[in-house]
């Protein structure tokens, strides 16, 4: 690991102007992502800025009849809070199958988002990534791409983006709330936070430098049988092959956002109007224009089938 | 008493020799030289006070240490163990504040004044805690590499689960969190054990909780 400087902010908009101040600065949280790769030469800040004790870690309701999470709520606090698994139950289901116990009590809100893809070429500093280094190519076209993207990929990277939590903020509508370094803050509606690789998959999200997310906000909630689904290797503590996280109304309508298949989590509001029709035309409007490689077609036929199962746990929930 | 001084070698004193050894091969200080005329960054130290197993501890640390390498390397606890140093095996779990965490993934300076449990001041020889005296009973390891971290692990699940924290195989997630055995099987994931005590480990905890595993 590279030396590092470190300091302790005391006001979300005394980190955000550190960040910009100081070159080579980053933010720590958990730490839980951020240390991994320190450890591995991906990441090399020469500043950390701890943004723990910020008091960014409670969870609000909002004069909107929604919520608002602190960034630094912890994964664990957020899956457990009373109000987050009665009302936005598809939120805890998403937080408990990422990670491990362990992980989720150090993980928090605004970490979470911000999680780099586990890409192993991203990972491995002997081979191209476009991601790691701009320009030096993209080491899993060609090679093993079975847990790579299928839509929305660009010919400079295929890396998923990994988290469960920010799937079921999409499914959400969750807006992301921060400070920036001249202290004023904005609003960024989840659908919009992040970004497709293009031709600059090092940039992943739209915030500036030195931009702290300080909270995101939850809508009224919507009520509906909300499912989360994830397909892995393994039946806990692994990253999602497929994840599908599923809201169906009463009146058969709903909303559905997937994990694993982008860059970003990934809904096509348009999809939604087919719900009535059922799982295969579900997912034909949502991965349409699909690219997939060899190794992860069949990703395409994973998510129709995941979706299907979603419906009918949905139905089944209703009956 | 500190169980490691009943050796006249521990066995880490034995892998200390084989670290210097080796070190004498490889001359790092020629490396760590050359490196700085070129310009690299030169190490930070930061303060830090933490209370372990109730005894205050103030140490000056490079901050790159992790909250792992403090305990073993400079407070000399090595009950933790450092198995990938990547959050992926929970060796080096230990309690935080009442929450267990992966010591190796997170850095000893973010912990100001918090309040660490390791597997030394669950227990000792004489005083075993009760998990680890399940641990013992029920056989629930072979090479004891991983026992400290699921031990650890171990008593923390059973309080999250009285404190109602739900996981990814709880039924209804508006009731209150219930103990049974796949509940702790899910729980436990995040400390693998290549030696593959599962069965022997699950019936530990189980036997801890009072249910039939």
């Amino acid at each position: 690991m590279k030396p590092f400087t470190y300091e302790r902010a005391t006001t979300p908009a005394a980190a955000a102007s550190a960040a910009a101040r100081v070159p080579g600065a980053k933010f720590i949280a958990g730490g839980t992502n951020l240390l991994d790769l320190m450890k591995i030469g991906v990441e090399e800040p020469a500043h950390l800025i701890d943004v723990n004790g910020l008091d960014l870690d409670t969870i609000e309701p909002t004069d909107e009849g929604g919520l608002r999470l602190g960034a630094m709520v912890r994964n664990t606090d957020l899956a457990a809070d009373a109000r987050i698994r009665r009302d936005y139950p598809l939120l805890s289901r998403a937080l408990l199958a990422g990670a491990s116990g362990q992980l989720r009590n150090k993980a928090t809100t605004g970490g979470n988002l911000l999680q780099r893809t586990r890409c192993p070429y991203f990972y491995d500093t002997n081979q191209a990534c476009n991601k790691r280094l701009p320009g030096s190519g993209c080491a899993a076209i060609g090679g093993f791409s079975r847990q790579h993207a299928i839509v929305g990929a660009s010919k400079s990277c295929i890396a998923v983006h990994p988290s469960d939590m920010a799937v079921a903020m999409r499914a959400l509508d969750a807006t992301v709330e921060t400070v920036r370094p001249d202290g004023s803050t904005r609003r960024i509606p989840i659908a919009d936070f992040h970004t497709l690789p293009g031709n600059t998959p090092h940039i992943e999200n739209v915030l500036a430098p030195g931009e702290l997310i300080t909270a995101v906000t939850l809508p009224r909630p919507v009520g509906g049988t909300q499912l989360y689904h994830k397909v892995r290797d393994r039946a806990s503590y692994a990253f999602a092959l497929v994840s599908v996280a599923m809201i169906v109304q009463p009146d058969g309508s709903g909303r559905v956002a997937l994990g694993g298949v982008a860059h970003k989590p990934w809904r096509v509001e348009a999809a939604e109007t087919e719900f009535p029709k059922g799982a295969k035309a579900v997912a034909t409007r949502l991965l349409a224009g699909a690219q997939p490689t060899e190794g992860n077609a069949f990703k395409v036929t994973l998510v129709e089938r995941t979706i299907a199962a979603s419906l009918a746990e949905a139905k089944e929930a209703k009956a | 008493m500190d169980p490691s001084n009943d050796w006249k070698f521990t066995r880490r004193e034995v892998l200390k020799m084989g670290a210097v050894s080796a070190t004498a091969l490889a001359v790092p200080g020629l490396v760590a030289a050359t490196a700085a005329k070129d310009g690299i960054r030169s190490p930070v130290t930061a303060k830090v006070a933490l209370e372990v197993n109730g005894r205050a501890q103030e140490l000056d640390l490079d901050t790159r240490t992790t909250l792992l390498d403090a305990l073993r390397e400079h407070m000399h606890l090595t009950g933790t163990k450092k198995g990938c140093d990547h959050g992926q095996c929970g060796a080096c779990t230990v309690i935080v504040d009442g929450r267990r965490i992966n010591s190796c993934l997170t850095l000893a300076v973010m912990h100001e004044g918090a309040k660490v449990t390791t597997i030394e001041g669950l227990g000792t020889p004489a005083r075993l805690h009760p998990m680890q005296a399940a641990f013992i009973k029920h056989d629930g390891y072979q090479c004891g590499y991983c026992t400290p971290g699921q031990i650890c692990s171990a008593v923390a699940v059973l309080d999250e689960i009285r404190d109602d924290i739900p996981s990814h195989v709880t039924g209804d997630l508006t009731a209150k969190a219930r103990i049974n055995p796949i509940e702790l099987r899910e729980r436990m994931s995040g400390n693998i054990c290549r030696c593959g005590a599962y069965s022997n480990i699950q019936e530990a905890i189980a036997e801890v909780a009072g249910v039939k595993a």
